[in-house]
């Protein structure tokens, strides 16, 4: 096992190599160029292939065209041209193909701004695209898990043939931390084993079709039922948390990604003055870890969502708990990232006014 | 004498296209180019929205449905991820001129090495007759109900003319279905298209004046004169460009 001092950016690209993906398909944007710098370098020397594309757009068309033909493949981005990339997400998702999608955040809306933001979790967990889909959204919270996440979210993708999301931000995308790979050989797979890929019937079998049309609503119906069976079976088999000092915490604090350290060091300071707290971190954010939420917060009656945003992720939080707790919100937006103090403030002001 | 049948590349699915429809012999011409290069096994088509966006159900090759004017990009991610494959887009003004004119006009020239079917007829048919960017100057559609006016509408697009000014093009070439011996014409178009894509030699596209006697308001035979009194005046028939670029 090789240590490496490497960017996240540069780890996302590193990983994805590693996990097989033998097609990278993108489009500069800042915070999350290095991806497609790393992926120019690397990919020409190993057989495979890196291509700039003309827009968002087009990366993720050529994504949904490489997927199809049953390739491992990836694009990466950042919130305004995630936007752009929507249109496609929905005809992968409708043509039930795997891909891996990163979003590495930056405020918005709009141009928004080039600072970290989490401000993207509605468009990743809700509506990254019309129609009724859903993405497996993972947010990673250092470097190495950024690293492990690659792998797993292709396989996951593979496995139940749809579109995963790497949601992750400026702070993580730029920041340098050591990683550890495996050191198991680069081998790009075929499409042998997809017996659905269009990659040439080659007079074996009948024509694939890579599609998302269906005219006959019954049709349309029974496709959309079909996926959310598959994702009912996710929920049940794939649903991640972690949670640090929550089981006699009396306030936990749900937090994921970059956030969810800022907001251990505040767990840490406020457990140093006597005050029961816990974090509770959401790896997955859809499926969003709703059993695992409720049995964190079993003692506590309070809840604080700690987020880069104005509350978004807040509204699962309080749909998990069912109303049934005191759920505050603190938040910084706009590219401001959260000091542990600001948490710890907020921690001892809950704690203090007796919540609920 | 040879017998006359259906080529083994298009499936038995009825066309759902209008009667006089030309979308139908483009059809047969790719099919049979297909069939006699022996390359089904290894081709993918690309269809976006647009009246052949049902095209996957009529050729018997592996086929993959596009969004709207996307199709270039499409072909390319399938063209990367395998190289050895045929890949052709099939694709309407409206789409290829209007909405998609970024992914053709960087897929030529990157010189990809797909062959573009490129059917115009000057109208979004599938959606009742709109202008499209290629709709005559004067032509009357269900959104120029007074004709096409240069002043507010501007002017058609000649994406042939355009497209060979592209260094990554190899092929740029504008036939038409209108009678027999310009059907032969197309079909030896599209053969030097594929042709081209075989020997890796660039990006090709094939422009195939069409016509849509459904949204012109004419019967088959009058859209046939339409489309020879008007579109090639405007549109000239002939090869654009030509040579192979690696």
């Amino acid at each position: 096992m090789e240590r490496k001092l490497m960017k996240g950016n540069e780890a996302l690209a590193e990983a994805a190599i590693r996990a097989g993906c033998k097609c990278f398909f993108g489009y500069p944007i800042t915070p999350q160029t290095e991806i497609s710098a790393y992926m120019s370098k690397r990919m020409p020397k190993i057989g495979g292939v890196f291509l700039q594309a003309e827009s968002e757009v087009s990366a993720i068309n050529m994504v949904y065209g490489c997927a199809s033909s049953g390739i491992r493949c990836m694009t990466s981005s950042s919130s305004p041209g995630i936007s752009l990339k929507s249109e496609g997400v929905s005809y992968i998702a409708g043509a039930d193909l795997p891909c891996v999608i990163i979003n590495v955040m930056r405020g918005g809306p709009g141009l928004g701004g080039i600072q970290p933001s989490q401000a993207d979790y509605w468009q990743a967990t809700k509506a990254l695209g019309h129609g009724d889909f859903q993405l497996l959204v993972f947010a990673p919270s250092s470097v190495q898990e950024m690293a492990d996440t690659v792998q797993k979210a292709f396989d996951l993708a593979d496995q139940y043939r749809m579109p995963a999301l790497i949601l992750a931000d400026g702070l993580l995308g730029q920041m340098m931390e050591p990683v550890a790979f495996d050191d198991a050989e680069i081998k790009f797979a075929d499409a042998s084993d997809k017996e659905w890929a269009a990659c040439g019937h080659g007079g074996k079998r009948v024509h694939n079709i890579s599609n998302s049309l269906y005219l006959k609503p019954d049709e349309l119906e029974a496709r959309i039922v079909e996926r959310y069976q598959r994702y009912d079976e996710i929920k049940a088999k794939h649903t991640e948390a972690e949670c640090y000092l929550t089981d006699d915490a009396e306030l936990v604090i749900t937090a994921y990604g970059s956030v969810a350290r800022i907001a251990k060091a505040a767990v840490d300071a406020a457990r140093k003055q006597g005050i029961k707290v816990g974090l509770f971190r959401p790896i997955t954010l859809w499926p969003f870890p709703e059993k695992e939420l409720k049995a964190a917060c079993a003692n506590a009656d309070n809840v604080l969502c700690v987020e880069m945003s104005m509350g978004q992720m807040i509204e699962d939080v309080k749909l998990a708990l069912e109303c049934k707790k005191n759920v505050e919100f603190f938040g910084r937006t706009g590219g401001i990232i959260p000091k542990p103090a600001e948490i710890l403030a907020k921690i001892v002001e809950m704690t203090q006014k007796g919540a609920k | 004498m040879p017998e006359f049948k259906k080529p083994h590349a298009l499936t038995d699915a009825p066309l759902h296209y209008c009667p006089g429809c030309t979308h139908g012999i483009i059809h047969r011409l790719v099919a049979e180019v297909i069939d006699e290069m022996g390359i089904e096994g290894q081709t993918v088509g690309v269809a976006p929205v647009g009246c052949s966006v049902m095209a996957y159900d009529y050729f018997a090759c592996d086929m993959i449905e596009a969004a709207h004017g996307r199709a270039p990009a499409v072909a390319t991610g399938v063209k990367r991820a395998n190289p050895d494959t045929f890949v052709f887009t099939y694709q309407g003004d409206g789409d290829l001129a209007a909405i998609g004119t970024a992914e053709i006009v960087h897929a030529a020239t990157r010189g990809e090495n797909i062959t573009v079917i490129f059917v115009n007829n000057t109208t979004y048919g599938m959606t009742g007759g709109q202008m499209a960017p290629t709709t005559l100057p004067g032509q009357v559609t269900q959104t120029t109900p007074y004709g096409r006016s240069t002043d507010t509408e501007g002017f058609p697009i000649r994406v042939c003319e355009m497209l060979s000014t592209l260094s990554g093009v190899a092929l740029a070439e504008r036939v038409t279905v209108a009678d027999p011996a310009n059907i032969r014409k197309a079909k030896a178009a599209i053969r030097k298209g594929f042709e081209f894509q075989k020997n890796k030699q660039g990006f090709s596209i094939i422009e195939v004046l069409s016509t849509c006697p459904t949204n012109w308001g004419k019967s088959p035979v009058e859209a046939i004169q339409w489309l020879k009194d008007n579109m090639i005046p405007y549109y000239p028939l002939g090869v654009y460009k030509e040579g192979a670029i690696r």
